[in-house]
């Protein structure tokens, strides 16, 4: 067995989830497979219904009953997959802890903030009441909530939403989990208060040597937030590797249209967005072979053979492409924006 | 919160006086004279008009309202035209029982509601779930006069455990009261409990779809917990408004269950006094009904504000 400081704190292995959805069962997720160190940082990009919010939720062990989870996710060696619910429950909020999209409604209403921050400390450390109120008090300080010994005692709706959104921060960060998943943690917030959170984020976790899973569909936020990313299409891993390496010259067609299609400082007046043509499939009916076939411009008919397996394309950079050949003999990336 | 308060009480007090201008209005337009009821139909144009004036009946519409208001105010209901004996005091004897069997109704109803309610939520489409609430639809299609009928035939006739009627009253201690009471309350809680029990279920479920109850689950909470710490309270609101109708209701509307079991209760009193052209009972009656659903409904509106921190604020 390896020694345990070698050991990544999270290991993926071929995780695959088959949801119920209202159109029938689909593969929300398959062959996704990851390795993270503690203190590593790792984002996932993609379209909303690609499966990178699924491989989370599949992480925190929170998806419907219903669920399929087949594969791997260990944390530190043990195994998570097919753990029972009360195991699970000591990790969450504990050794792993979450940030949802929407702080509008993720906190509970009816009690107060302070009570919702101290809530995994009185359950995981077993903390007093009075001892979790003053934890609560200090974390709240730290996330940069304004007079935070007052407003302790406040409710949700006395919050505006980046507010609320470090208050979730101060509650997932309670009981110093080893590794935090945010998922989309910005995407609902003004542009003004995104940044602000984003670095409240990017310190704490340098801070407390955390990993962290950043999942955003806004390739600015990766290419700043994170050391390694992950592309995420169809519910499988188009494109992975160190972040400045897959900026750099990206890989698959799938993350070269992202790229291409974001919005541009300083365009000509007139000039359309170029876009990714073609809609997201649906997961219960997605195309054989390449997931992103149908929409590819440089798909050909052996795409559409079999699923391609990841291939090299730079140190440590991995593109799920049989025509990286073609696709990156034009440089697409920051060396040629 | 104070102010909160004041405000629904003065909306309680105009709702009061609304109440009372039309049931006196309403009642007054009514076809028939009390005095003329009273003596009967041989009696002579003379002796009817004596009456009349002896009751107040002559006075000015205007005047007979405010002398029942102020009447109101200080307790004094008048005599009843039938009986010649206080309303107040004929209304007090009646409330004795309708009073304890509304709470001992209610008591049994939210006990089994929020337990169906709940226990089905949590086990949604499992085969607990679609049991529960196959009975509730059972419960709510039962006619209630029916379902006393039965459960008389069974623990009165069949097990002579529980009279078959009448109401032993308070005077030999709790327990003879409330043994009367017993079927009668279980006949009306569970038609009411089917309805509440399927309130409350819809109400949990929607609760358990809110992102909070995720946030809840990631910080490490079972799925029971975050029922009962997170869910319940939220999803209090709806369920609560039910009930207040439900109380009211049982106050108010029990009649039928009163006749089944024999009950001299508030629904019987108001039933022979309309029979009897005895309006000055009725009147009162029906005002103190009306009394009793708006302080029912001002009650549940202080206790959203309990409830829910967000009342407060946003209501003012």
């Amino acid at each position: 067995m390896a020694e345990r400081s070698n050991m990544p704190l999270i290991e993926v292995e071929n995780l695959g989830v088959r949801l119920n959805t209202s159109r029938g069962p689909a593969q929300a997720v398959r062959g996704v497979s990851f390795a993270l160190k503690r203190g590593e940082t790792l984002g996932l990009v993609g379209e909303s219904g690609c499966g990178k919010s699924v491989t989370a939720l599949s992480l925190m062990g929170l998806l419907p009953d219903s669920a399929v989870v087949t594969g791997s996710i260990k944390l530190e060696g043990d195994e998570l997959v097919g753990l029972a619910d009360a195991d699970y429950c000591r990790l969450r909020g504990n050794r792993i802890s979450m940030i949802f999209q929407e702080p509008m409604t993720a906190l509970n209403p009816m009690h107060t903030i302070g009570n919702q921050v101290a809530e995994p400390l009185r359950r995981h450390k077993k903390f007093s009441a009075a001892q979790a109120r003053k934890e609560a008090i200090a974390l709240l300080d730290r996330v940069g909530l304004p007079d935070p010994a007052r407003r302790v005692d406040a409710y949700p709706h006395q919050f505006s939403g980046g507010q609320r959104q470090r208050i979730t921060i101060a509650m997932a960060l309670a009981c110093e989990p080893d590794l935090l998943i945010a998922d989309e943690p910005t995407t609902a917030l003004d542009v003004t208060i995104q940044g602000q959170i984003l670095d409240l984020i990017a310190d704490l976790v340098e801070e407390r040597g955390m990993s962290m899973i950043l999942i955003s569909h806004d390739l600015g936020v990766i290419a700043e937030n994170v050391q390694r990313m992950m592309v995420m299409y169809g519910g499988t891993v188009v494109e992975s590797g160190p972040t400045d390496e897959v900026f750099r010259r990206m890989g698959h067609p799938y993350t070269q249209g992202l790229f291409r299609a974001r919005p541009k400082l300083g365009a000509r007046k007139g000039t359309r967005l170029k876009t990714i043509s073609g809609t997201v499939p649906e997961l219960a009916d997605l195309p054989s072979g390449c997931t992103f076939s149908d929409r590819c411009p440089l798909v050909i008919d052996q795409c559409r053979a079999a699923l391609p397996p990841m291939v090299d394309v730079g140190p440590g950079h991995l593109a799920r492409c049989i025509r990286t050949d073609v696709s990156m003999a034009e440089r697409v990336g920051a060396l040629t924006a | 919160m104070s102010v909160f308060v004041l405000r629904r009480l003065l909306t309680l007090l105009a709702t009061l006086v609304g109440a009372s201008l039309i049931i006196f209005l309403v009642l007054d337009a009514l076809p028939g004279n009390a005095a003329q009821m009273l003596m009967g139909a041989d009696a002579s144009p003379d002796a009817v008009r004596a009456l009349t004036i002896k009751l107040g009946l002559d006075q000015p519409l205007a005047v007979r309202y405010v002398q029942w208001i102020k009447g109101l105010a200080v307790g004094d209901l008048g005599n009843s035209y039938v009986y010649g004996t206080p309303v107040g005091s004929l209304i007090a004897e009646r409330l004795v029982l309708t009073i304890p069997l509304a709470i001992m109704a209610m008591t049994i109803t939210v006990t089994l509601a929020l337990a169906a309610g709940i226990y089905t939520a949590a086990n949604h489409n499992r085969l607990g779930d679609v049991g529960v609430m196959s009975l509730t639809q059972v419960g709510i299609a039962l006619p209630n006069f029916w379902f006393a009928i039965l459960l008389v035939l069974l623990f009165s006739v069949r097990l002579q455990w529980l009279s078959a009627g009448g109401f032993a009253g308070w005077e030999d201690g709790i327990w003879p009261g409330i043994k009367s009471l017993l079927l009668p309350a279980i006949s009306l809680a569970v038609v009411q409990a089917a309805i509440l029990a399927r309130v409350t279920r819809s109400a949990v479920l929607e609760v358990l779809r809110e992102d909070f109850v995720r946030t809840a689950r990631a910080k490490g909470l079972g799925k029971r917990e975050v029922l009962w710490s997170h869910v319940l309270r939220n999803a209090m609101i709806p369920v609560m408004t039910v009930m207040g109708l439900q109380f009211a209701n049982l106050l108010a509307g029990t009649i039928v269950i009163e006749n089944v079991f024999y009950l001299p209760g508030l629904g019987r009193l108001i039933f022979q006094s309309i029979a009897n052209r005895d309006l000055i009972v009725v009147r009162n009656c029906v005002m103190l009904l009306a009394a009793m659903v708006v302080i029912v409904n001002f009650v549940v509106d202080v206790l959203y504000a309990f409830i829910d921190p967000r009342i407060k604020v946003h209501d003012l």
